[in-house]
């Protein structure tokens, strides 16, 4: 197991650089000239340039710079947007909003995915499980900014239910919506994940035995059935959780949630690179992170898996 | 004893002494029925097989007239309205259905059916040259990398998985804000640049599955050259998976070119796209919202086309993916 942890560590490495790499040369290489975007169309003085250009190393060569932002991120020091706030206070504002986002959004998906994929599952070809189905590739069918006004025109407007924005420093009932819409894509792939893994696990040996041995059927179906079928779609979670930090930047524009997808957009709108950077390096490593507990997560659950 | 006493002897079959048994005449034997099979007739594989399990399966057949419609539309859409979708008319503005504008008008001035027609091209051609492009790149990777491994395959696999941990929308909302001219191809170019590791990673397992195959041994030994193994006999028999997944991008693609759209970061406006005139019809939701829902239908009902298609073509081609 250790030797494993070391092997993927090492193979994070060179995708941590690359895909670092690749954001900062997507946003410094490419043509555009940052301080003229922050004077907009008033003339820039020579001696603000000058400064400008010091501050953020601009006129480093391309490679040192990208160095400096790299040391920069290992000692916690995010430097300042061109507007003059420092990164990390916009990070350490925005990313507690979009974990509770994400954790509504994981909580729906899980227990409703996983309720309705093993009822589906156990009466697979049913009438229910061919309804389920259907219904679940409509919701992966439509574009989430779809669902979102959809959402947004019938619960928050028509019916009044919810706040139809939700606006600065939410509480958990306000991200409610959000969160349905968020997790909606994932919650229909939960379901198809949890019916599958059920309907493949009724026919295992082991829940063969613990009938025949005498247990219950509702015994049978939780703790032989339901449980094991239950490892892939835990791992399936556990990915997600990194990805719908990322994925959020749509929702969180209908909704006007203050969290990290809009604070991205908005650095990329008005050509804020520090944040940029600074904020897709964070969700990068969240994605290496999660991806790597979800591989460990796998060897836990499933005693046959044995990583050397 | 030269005459057998049982059985009857075959015309002019020399027959030893002591023989009981003898081979049955030719026309008495179920060999001619052998011999009778048309060898020049297709060889049923994997695609002919598919094709006729696909034949009966409803969802294919709805899934596939949908597209078929959706092609023709985007290629002819003057076939469907003789309305100029860029025709503005402020007097109508946010009119409803009426003889004229059958699904109404929006808050520019345009008749929604004739943007809705006309926005069918956008997605489609976005979509289809994506999955071009991510099928050729990521095909070509995916195979070198599983068919050849060792140091190619890690420097290639580690390249993908570069792009691969930065999700789709992201990377393509930061690469295009840089972008001067954005049009359907460097829309396209920019999903492709981070849609091709997907393709690449199926492509890799298919083929380290087939690579061990008897006849790939076979046309080794043969004398058939590495290449030639790969693109003959390696590469046709791993495309089934490729296909599905491939298919269901092309879903995902036309998504997120909408979703660049209405974030107004894919098309410009002077190109009539579902996503834009989504986003152009946020400002209404509340007074006019069935000017927002007619291209959100629009666009629903492509995506899910093309995942009912590579469902069904998932059952068919790629057996172990199988929903059962």
């Amino acid at each position: 197991m250790g030797w494993y942890i070391g092997r993927r560590l090492l193979q994070m490495v060179p995708v941590f650089f690359g895909a670092t790499l690749l954001i900062y040369a997507l946003v410094f290489l490419l043509p555009g000239d940052p301080i003229l975007a922050l004077f907009g169309d008033k003339p820039v003085s020579e001696s603000a340039r000058a400064a400008l250009t010091a501050q953020y190393n601009l006129d480093r060569p391309f490679i040192v710079q990208y160095l400096l932002f790299l040391k920069g991120i290992f000692t916690l020091d995010f430097g300042q947007s061109f507007s003059g706030q420092p990164v990390l206070d916009q990070i350490l504002r925005a990313f507690p909003v979009t974990i509770k986002l994400a954790v509504v959004a994981l909580v729906v998906e899980a227990v409703f995915g996983i309720a309705f994929g093993f009822i589906a599952g156990l009466r697979r070809g049913g009438i229910f499980d061919s309804t389920v189905l259907f219904l679940s590739l409509v919701v992966i069918g439509i574009p989430v900014f779809v669902l979102g006004f959809v959402g947004q025109y019938f619960v928050g407007v028509k019916w009044g239910i919810v706040r139809s924005t939700v606006g600065g420093d939410p509480a958990l009932v306000d991200l409610l919506l959000p969160g349905i819409v968020l997790g909606a894509l994932s919650f229909a792939y939960v379901l198809r994940l949890t019916r599958n893994s059920v309907a493949e696990g009724l026919s295992a040996d082991h829940v063969r035995t613990a009938t025949a041995k005498g247990l219950s059927r509702p015994r049978v179906m939780t703790v032989h059935v339901l449980r094991n079928s239950l490892i892939p779609v835990v791992t399936f979670l556990g990915a997600d959780l990194g990805a719908l930090m990322g994925g959020a930047v749509v929702t969180e524009g209908i909704f006007n949630v203050p969290g990290v997808g809009n604070l991205l957009y908005q650095s990329v709108i008005r050509q804020e690179g520090p944040t940029v950077v600074s904020v897709v390096t964070i969700l990068v490593i969240i994605y290496l992170v999660a991806n790597l507990v979800v591989d460990l997560l796998y060897a836990v659950l499933d005693p046959r898996i044995r990583y050397v | 004893m030269s005459e057998p006493t049982t059985g009857r002897p075959a015309p002019g079959a020399a027959v030893r002494p002591g023989q009981e048994r003898f081979v049955a005449p030719l026309e008495e034997t179920p060999l001619a029925a052998v011999d009778a099979v048309d060898d020049s007739a297709p060889t049923g594989g994997v695609f002919s097989e598919a094709w006729k399990q696909l034949r009966k399966r409803p969802i294919f057949i709805v899934a596939s007239l949908i597209i078929l419609l959706l092609v023709v539309v985007s290629l002819f859409p003057s076939l469907f309205t003789s309305t100029n979708p860029r025709f503005v008319d402020l007097s109508t503005a946010l009119d409803g259905p009426s003889a004229e504008h059958p699904l109404g008008v929006t808050r520019g001035g345009t008749d929604v059916y004739a943007r809705l027609i006309y926005g069918a091209r956008a997605s489609v051609s976005v979509g289809i040259l994506t999955t071009v492009m991510v099928v050729v790149v990521g095909g070509v990777v995916g195979a070198l990398a599983g068919f050849y491994g060792g140091w190619l395959d890690a420097v290639l696999s580690r390249v993908a998985d570069v792009f691969f941990a930065l999700p789709l929308i992201l990377g393509a909302i930061v690469l295009l804000q840089t972008v001067r001219t954005r049009n359907v191809w460097t829309v396209a170019l920019t999903l492709a640049l981070f849609g091709w590791p997907q393709v690449a990673r199926i492509m890799r397992g298919a083929v380290l599955q087939v690579r061990t195959n008897e006849y790939v041994t076979a046309a080794k030994s043969l004398g058939l050259s590495r290449m030639a193994t790969l693109v003959r006999h390696v590469v046709p028999n791993a495309l089934g998976p490729v296909i599905v997944v491939a298919t269901i991008s092309l879903g995902t693609f036309i998504a997120a070119e909408a979703t660049l759209s209405f974030l107004s970061l894919g098309l410009p406006p002077n190109i009539v796209s579902w996503g834009g005139d989504i986003s152009n019809a946020r400002a209404t939701l509340r007074t006019n919202p069935m000017v927002l829902l007619w291209p959100s239908i629009g666009l629903s009902v492509t995506v899910l086309s093309f995942l009912m298609l590579g469902d069904a073509l998932r059952d068919a081609l790629d057996p172990k993916g199988r929903t059962r």
